[in-house]
């Protein structure tokens, strides 16, 4: 009977060995995509249980993780939760995470391939695996100088600051309002965090979206910068004094629209130079312009001032849009248009681009909110290298656009950004939606002062103040100023 | 002239340090789940890791009085096995108490169902003296081993637990007899085998050129498993008629040396397998939730859970205590090998297939140096049952094949299967002493010529 018995172990053999290369296969091949299948709650649970790393503004924690006594080991915190919340995003167990947070989760939860040697250090010497940390271009003084400005206007004011460095792109302070507190989604009390998302998602005011980068409304006559820019790149007007066509309406022949000024009045004159137009915001003469141009060359320079790109990375964010692809505008369309009104929709983001880009000699850098990248041990793994999106304009017509934004504000509707001693330009906006809604208040601007720079847009969707005295420089503007004030350091 | 004898060593010494070891990673297993979970090693390691090396000293010492020359590397590797499985459990109740503290603790149990198993261990190794006396039982563990299965079936006695009426309530003790049934049937079968293997090899009539036994010799045999794997259908038990399926099949084989059982075992599996799968609709479930088991997450939770527990642990694993076996629905009992592979990780996973591939090993060899067939055919029936289940559990907790409930031996929480598979590894070591004892000596005629011959002048 022994050969029988010999056969057996043989079989025996085989199927211990199809056990252990069926084990290799499901833990070792297979490990990587069980682990990221939905639901995996070893997966959550272990994050959850990670001392994940910081979100640094200025060396100082906007997300951070501390201990906890209950069985995740650690709970994330947020202090100036609202302030920061549309940058860092929320970490929570049963949502998930947003902005930063899940963006650069590689880096922070530990897991990134850059981490690889901490890991096995951590594995050999038996200690738990530490997230590395995220340092953000966010100048806290900024930061807060675009909250307390929008807060100023009312508790009820819905509105969005985005303020970038415009010879590298780094944003330096992006405010929405009204925000929400990451701290309720990342509570390891369940109950609590499925109330508080029930409520915020609810919430008609969308607190958890990012204004500044998810929310494209009309920008109105700050568009008119780039109206400005297309008449410049393309001839259509050769120098700021030249003279533009302006009176009370413009006139659309062949169709019943006209369209007039704000406030029904008129430029100045019939003809006024192209400079004037901008400081007193001529609707006819950049309704004008915009038909000189056409749609094609309006839409490519809007194009090379970024809309229609995602323009940040790290951040959820909406792309800008001239028109409507595939659309051929009627002449009153795109009259409208020229003047920011019609189809056209824009992020604060992306105005303060523009303004950036001006200011930057007509180069668009791409904006970034990821500074550093740093390892457990404060090892600098990246540090993000400024990138040039375009080349808008020539530094010619961007010297000239610069002139006209500067006169805007010594001596047209953009006076409340005037800081002394300091180049400032600007262009105000009020930007019509419907006729039930109050307009939308805009200011885009930018500030030199020896070396530094920034250039700063300002939506207020709606506040407090009365229908008639919305206007973007009566509104925006201050806000504007005191976040380049907080820049500057002046 | 007398020829050298060969006289095998016994190598106790050897098994005794490898019981050392063995208990070693049984404690160290235990203080390192409480390292792991709570951060201090659980105060009570000293005195049970004490009472562990008594009993393994105690039952060193019986093998070495009852069974000198038995196998020493058996004992080990269950010791190894059973504290690792005790650790587990132990972790898995602080896992488990940690989602609600009003969950069943099952550690003390199992250590108290241990001791039950080495008692049973040491009480066949006493009561046995020769393996060959239990050949003269054979028809009385046939029927006793029918009379097992039909015991859940007995309502008042029996218990349907999620779904498979294997269960028997006794005095507050629940008991699986289908474990027990297993063990016998091994034993009727290797008996009866023994008798007929001649019978059933040769005589009989050639049709379509396969030799069929003749019904008197086939029958009984075919009679009782018919009647085992009927009830144990009946109750719902995939894996266990699997397993009696299987060992009755290799003990044909064996027995008769005929490779065309195989064959024949094999088209009746296939064919059973359809039938079930056709029929049952249990069956169909299981067979979906093999092939694709995230087509459905919710009815299949257990299986993903156990997939994802095995991927958690990677190729080191989590470490004891640290990683959460305890969200696998049965992760003490059917699903251990997956808690084993999450918190040792793939290593440990193939280090404790291997410690059961040695111990299938160690019996086969036992089969194959054996001197008596009917010895021969139970340690082999015995360690082929054994690969059997440990392929059929582990297999479907790794998706290799489709899950059918068994148990995974030495290791998962149950009395029934730890104290039978330790009645089981008593048999083996029974045999193998029988085995490797040296021929009595015989008293030779020669030795001493003046005695023996007398002169008659």
């Amino acid at each position: 009977m022994n050969r029988p018995i010999r056969n057996i172990a043989v079989a025996c053999l085989v199927l211990f060995l199809a056990l252990i290369i069926n084990a290799n296969y499901v833990q070792f091949v297979e490990a990587d995509s069980l682990n990221s299948k939905n639901g995996n709650r070893r997966v959550i649970n272990e994050e959850f249980s990670r001392d994940r790393g910081s979100i640094l503004v200025d060396g100082k924690p906007v997300a951070e993780s501390v201990k906890s006594k209950d069985e995740y080991k650690f709970q994330r915190k947020y202090p100036d939760a609202e302030l920061y919340a549309p940058l860092t995003g929320y970490f929570s167990y049963i949502f998930g995470r947003s902005a930063v947070e899940s963006t650069q989760n590689d880096v922070l939860s530990g897991s990134d391939d850059r981490l690889f040697v901490n890991r096995v250090v951590d594995l050999v010497s038996n200690k738990q695996p530490k997230g590395g940390s995220v340092e953000l271009t966010i100048d806290p003084l900024a930061q807060k100088a675009a909250s307390e400005g929008l807060e100023r206007l009312g508790d009820e004011t819905k509105g969005a600051v985005a303020a970038i460095d415009p010879r590298t792109g780094a944003v330096l302070a992006m405010v929405t309002q009204p925000s929400y507190d990451p701290n309720q989604l990342a509570s390891h009390d369940f109950d609590k965090v499925q109330a508080a998302w029930k409520q915020l998602t609810g919430d008609a005011d969308q607190p958890m979206t990012n204004r500044s980068t998810e929310s494209t409304l009309p920008p109105g006559s700050t568009f008119k910068l780039i109206t400005a820019a297309a008449a410049l790149e393309n001839g259509v007007v050769n120098n700021i004094d030249d003279k533009v066509k302006a009176g009370s309406t413009l006139k659309f022949p062949g169709y019943g629209y006209t369209l007039p000024n704000e406030n029904g009045g008129n430029c100045g004159g019939n003809e006024i130079t192209f400079e004037r137009a901008l400081n007193v915001s001529c609707n006819v003469a950049f309704g004008g312009l915009a038909l000189e141009i056409g749609q094609e060359k309006l839409a490519a320079q809007a194009a090379k001032f970024g809309f229609g790109t995602d323009p940040i990375s790290g951040l959820a964010a909406s792309p800008s849009r001239f028109t409507t692809p595939d659309t051929t505008l009627e002449p009153p369309q795109l009259g409208q248009s020229g003047i920011g009104q019609y189809d056209v929709a824009a992020t604060p983001l992306q105005m303060a681009m523009v303004a950036a880009g001006i200011a930057n000699d007509g180069n668009v850098m791409k904006p970034y909110v990821i500074d550093t990248v740093r390892a457990p041990n404060l090892r600098v793994l990246d540090k993000t290298q400024p990138e040039r999106l375009s080349e808008a304009v020539s530094s010619t017509t961007a010297r000239k656009l610069r002139e006209m934004m500067v006169s805007t504000v010594t001596q047209g509707t953009a006076t409340s950004a005037q800081i002394p001693g300091v180049e400032v330009g600007a262009k105000t906006g009020t930007a019509q939606s419907t006729p039930d809604r109050p307009p939308y208040a805009w200011f885009v601007s930018y500030a030199k002062d020896g070396d530094k720079e920034v250039a700063v847009a300002v939506l207020v969707e709606s506040s407090d103040t009365a229908r008639d005295e919305i206007a973007g420089g009566r509104l925006a503007g201050p806000i504007a100023k005191s976040v380049m004030q907080a820049v500057l350091g002046s | 002239m007398t020829t050298p004898v060969w006289v095998p060593r016994k190598r106790r010494g050897a098994e005794l340090f490898l019981t050392f070891l063995a208990v070693f990673i049984g404690i160290a297993a235990y203080a390192s789940v409480g390292l792991g979970a709570e951060g201090r090693i659980p105060a009570d390691t000293y005195k049970l890791g004490g009472a562990l090396i008594v009993v393994a000293i105690a039952t060193h010492l019986i093998v070495r009085r009852v069974a000198p020359y038995a196998d020493p590397v058996l004992l080990p590797l269950v010791i190894a096995l059973n504290g690792l499985g005790l650790a587990m459990i132990y972790r898995l109740d602080l896992g488990r108490q940690q989602i609600d503290p009003d969950r069943a603790a099952f550690a003390n149990s199992q250590l108290v169902w241990t001791a039950v198993g080495i008692a049973a261990f040491a009480g066949i190794l006493i009561a046995v003296r020769d393996h060959r006396r239990l050949q003269t039982l054979t028809y009385t563990f046939g029927a006793a081993a029918i009379g097992l299965l039909i015991l859940p079936l007995i309502p008042g006695v029996g218990q349907t637990i999620n779904g498979a009426r294997i269960w028997v309530v006794l005095f507050g003790f629940s008991f699986q007899p289908g474990e027990a049934a297993k063990v016998c049937l091994a034993i009727f079968f290797a008996g009866y085998l023994v008798v007929k293997r001649d019978a059933l090899a040769l005589a009989g009539r050639r049709i379509i050129g396969i030799d069929l036994p003749r019904g008197r010799d086939l029958g009984p045999i075919l009679a009782c498993w018919l009647i085992s794997v009927g009830i144990l259908v009946f109750q719902r038990d995939l894996g266990s008629s699997l397993l009696f399926f299987g060992l009755f099949v290799v003990m044909l084989y064996v027995a008769t040396e005929r490779p065309g059982w195989i064959v024949v075992g094999g088209l009746l599996f296939g064919a059973g397998a359809y039938f079930g799968y056709a029929a049952f609709g249990h069956v169909r479930v299981r067979f979906d939730a093999w092939l694709d088991p995230f087509g459905d997450p919710d009815r299949n939770g257990q299986v993903i859970n156990g997939l994802f527990g095995l991927a958690h642990g990677g190729i080191l694993g989590q470490g004891l205590g640290q990683g959460s076996p305890q969200l696998t629905p049965y992760s003490f009992s059917d699903f251990i090998a997956a808690s084993m592979g999450e918190e040792l990780g793939l290593t440990g996973l193939m280090a404790i297939l291997l410690i059961y591939g040695l111990i299938v090993e160690r019996g086969l060899r036992i089969a194959l140096t054996c001197r008596d067939a009917f010895g021969k055919l139970l340690a082999a029936g015995l360690a082929f049952s054994f690969a059997l289940q440990v392929f059929v559990v582990v297999g479907g907790v790794t998706r290799l094949i489709p899950l059918t409930g068994l148990t995974t031996p030495f290791m998962a929480q149950g009395g029934s299967s730890v104290v039978m598979n330790w009645a089981i590894i008593g048999l083996l070591l029974r045999i193998s002493d029988q085995t490797r004892r040296p021929a009595p000596e015989i008293s030779t005629f020669d030795s001493n010529e003046e005695t023996q011959v007398v002169k008659m002048s």
